[in-house]
């Protein structure tokens, strides 16, 4: 088998990620060991969501529920080990299980209803279905209402992963990508993948050969929200907080453009998407140029709005197009 | 159960409702006509209050101050259609999606930028903040009273322009057939400018009306435009009176629970872990009821006729 120039720069993406602890001792800045993790925690979301949007074709607008699910599951067991000494539920297993599981019932719900439904139904169907988890939270003020839940103590992962060290928190969230963007990989191009994908661009010819495309959506739905819950799980621990704003429909926006600004439909899309993504929220944030005692970096959202906008029209490939070769699964 | 509060809430409810369907009926002609998904209508509606705020600072006169708000959010949507969207009607539905989430970014950076961050008032003149009794022994804001009317003249406007005029004809012939009302030689173009123009001018109305009592503030629009994609996708995308109807039971089901559903629940469950579920579910109870819908009539309650989809 030989290297394309695709492989071969995303081999170098790669390699470049495996590093980032290493090159930020070198340049004594941690600063971009977390910022490289939240980067991933977002790719692994973003690389959930884009089974449904980039190869089953349901825009799902309320994605950010799940990761808000799998966050609030290390967020209340930390609250009850520290408030009320339930040790147990410190417990990163436990933790882990409680969103990975919660995650899937709920995208089981949510999808089982949205999924009746097609097109800006659909999108705004799971929108809603997010904002009611939100105001859920919101509303709940045991766990901080709309201040939010500190985290006094991440997962214990029983000795096995030093959840508070930032270096092996970073490759706990690294090698579940690459684990992640492997699984997704053989995913798609399994029979699965194939009628998921099948059903996106002609879903009565999949039904005439003999599949129901509603129920492999409906697999694909949970298996995309269990990730994103997994995701939450990971976010939690990074951010030491949860709170409802990580579940506002907005934050299912973010994701949204992360997979646009990567390349829809495409492996590595996602990941390339989340590094642009806050890349250029940090570039465009710091920007320091002053015009008339107004800094323009503090009002970065001022470009990139527009910049959205230039990019849905003019450069809808994302990314990807800009790359050399062909994803073969796209 | 105190019949005095409710009747009270249900006004509120109603009042609510009206907003909603101002919002509703742009989104919803938008939507039907153009087939654009737009997410910035809540930004419009934000836009409409602060230039609402601004002319009645400048004028000394809210009246004066709405009359000039909305030609200016008129305006403001026909720049947005011409520069942005107009390109984005061919599109599906997800490019709409995110080129109008960028259009919200922008606009509320926007505000921040020029009208700082810190929300604005709207003083209310002075006629119109006072009370007046619906039924004897009620008395009710005359504010509110006046929303609850002109929401109602303005709907029987739209209706009377969409099913009488030459313009609502286009507009419902442009909604089941672009392609043949563009061959028959109408400027198709211009109509779709003009009717987002309309859908900005009556966000704008909703704005500023909405101004007085809530208040004027960055993201102001990104709530209710939550609220008014639930209004329309329970009455039917496309449909005006679906979208009607729709307002007005949102309106009624969100402020009429908000305010009694403690007190029901108290009547079911313990009165502390009432107290805490109720606001949750109460802020839930319409993506309850939208959900519900949809699950039964996945098109909603009133789909348009003649609209393929």
């Amino acid at each position: 088998m030989s290297m394309s120039p695709r492989v071969l720069i995303n081999s170098a993406l790669i390699l470049l990620l495996a590093l980032v602890p290493f090159i930020a001792e070198m340049i004594d800045d941690s600063f971009y060991v977390g910022l490289t993790t939240r980067i991933l925690i977002l790719a692994i979301a973003a690389l959930s969501l884009n089974l449904l949007i980039g190869y089953g074709g349901m825009v799902s607008f309320g994605h950010a529920a799940y990761i808000g699910v799998g966050a609030y599951m290390v967020g209340i067991g930390a609250f009850h080990a520290f408030e009320d000494g339930v040790d147990w539920m410190l417990n990163g297993y436990v933790q882990l299980f409680g969103a990975i599981f919660g995650s899937a019932v709920i995208a089981l719900v949510i999808g089982a209803i949205s999924l009746r439904t097609r097109g800006v139904y659909f999108i705004m169907i799971t929108m809603a279905f997010s904002q009611m988890l939100y105001f859920t939270a919101v509303g709940v003020e045991t766990y901080g209402a709309d201040d939010g839940l500190s985290i006094y103590s991440r997962s214990d992962m029983l000795g096995l992963i030093d959840m508070s060290n930032e270096n092996s928190l970073y490759y706990l969230v690294f090698f579940s990508l690459l684990i992640l963007l492997y699984l997704m990989h053989r995913l798609v191009g399994s029979q699965f993948g194939n009628v998921i994908r099948g059903s996106k661009s002609n879903e009565a010819r999949m039904r005439s050969i003999g599949f129901s495309p509603y129920k492999y959506r409906l697999v694909a739905f949970v298996i995309a929200g269990t990730i994103a819950g997994y995701a939450g799980f990971l976010m939690a621990n990074l951010n030491d907080f949860v709170s409802p704003d990580m579940m506002h429909w907005t934050r299912s926006g973010d994701l949204i453009i992360m997979i646009v600004l990567g390349g829809i439909g495409n492996l590595f899309g996602p990941l390339y998407g989340a590094v642009a993504f806050l890349m250029l929220e940090e570039l465009l944030s710091s920007i320091p140029l002053t015009i008339g005692g107004l800094r323009v970096g503090e009002y970065w959202q001022l470009l990139f709005g527009p910049l959205l906008i230039i990019i849905v029209l003019y450069a809808r490939n994302g990314i990807d197009s800009f790359l050399p070769g062909k994803d073969k699964r796209s | 159960m105190n019949w005095l509060l409710l009747l009270e809430q249900v006004l509120n409810g109603f009042q609510l409702g009206i907003l909603l369907f101002l919002l509703a009926a742009g989104l919803t002609l938008v939507f039907g006509i153009m087939d654009l998904v737009n997410l910035a209508h809540g930004s419009l509606y934000m836009m409409g209050a602060y230039f609402c705020a601004t002319f009645t600072g400048w004028t000394d006169s809210f009246l004066l101050g709405a009359l000039l708000a909305i030609p200016a959010t008129f305006i403001l949507g026909i720049l947005v259609e011409v520069i942005a969207l107009r390109n984005l009607y061919a599109r599906d539905h997800l490019d709409q999606v995110l080129a109008t989430f960028g259009l919200i970014l922008f606009f509320n950076e926007f505000v921040r930028l020029v009208w700082g961050p810190i929300g604005l008032d709207i003083p209310l003149p002075a006629f119109l903040n006072s009370t007046v009794e619906v039924i004897p022994g009620v008395p009710y804001p005359t504010y509110r009273v006046a929303i609850i009317l002109i929401g109602f003249f303005v709907a029987g406007l739209l209706y009377a322009i969409v099913s009488k005029t030459r313009m609502g004809m286009l507009i419902r012939a442009g909604a089941s057939n672009r392609e043949m009302i563009g061959a028959l030689g109408i400027n198709i173009k211009l109509l779709f400018t003009l009717v987002f123009g309309l859908g900005a001018a009556l966000a704008a109305l909703a704005g500023l009306m909405a101004g007085p009592i809530l208040s004027v503030e960055i993201g102001m629009g990104d709530g209710i435009l939550i609220l008014t994609l639930v209004v329309i996708v329970i009455g039917g995308i496309g449909s005006i009176k679906g979208a009607f109807i729709a307002a007005i039971i949102v309106g009624l089901i969100d402020t009429v629970g908000r305010s009694f559903l403690p007190e029901i629940l108290k009547l079911m469950v313990a009165e502390d872990s009432a107290a805490t579920a109720a606001p949750a579910i109460s802020s839930m109870l319409i993506y309850i009821l939208m959900a519900l819908v949809l699950a039964v009539r996945p098109q909603g309650l009133f789909p348009p006729k003649g609209v393929g989809r």
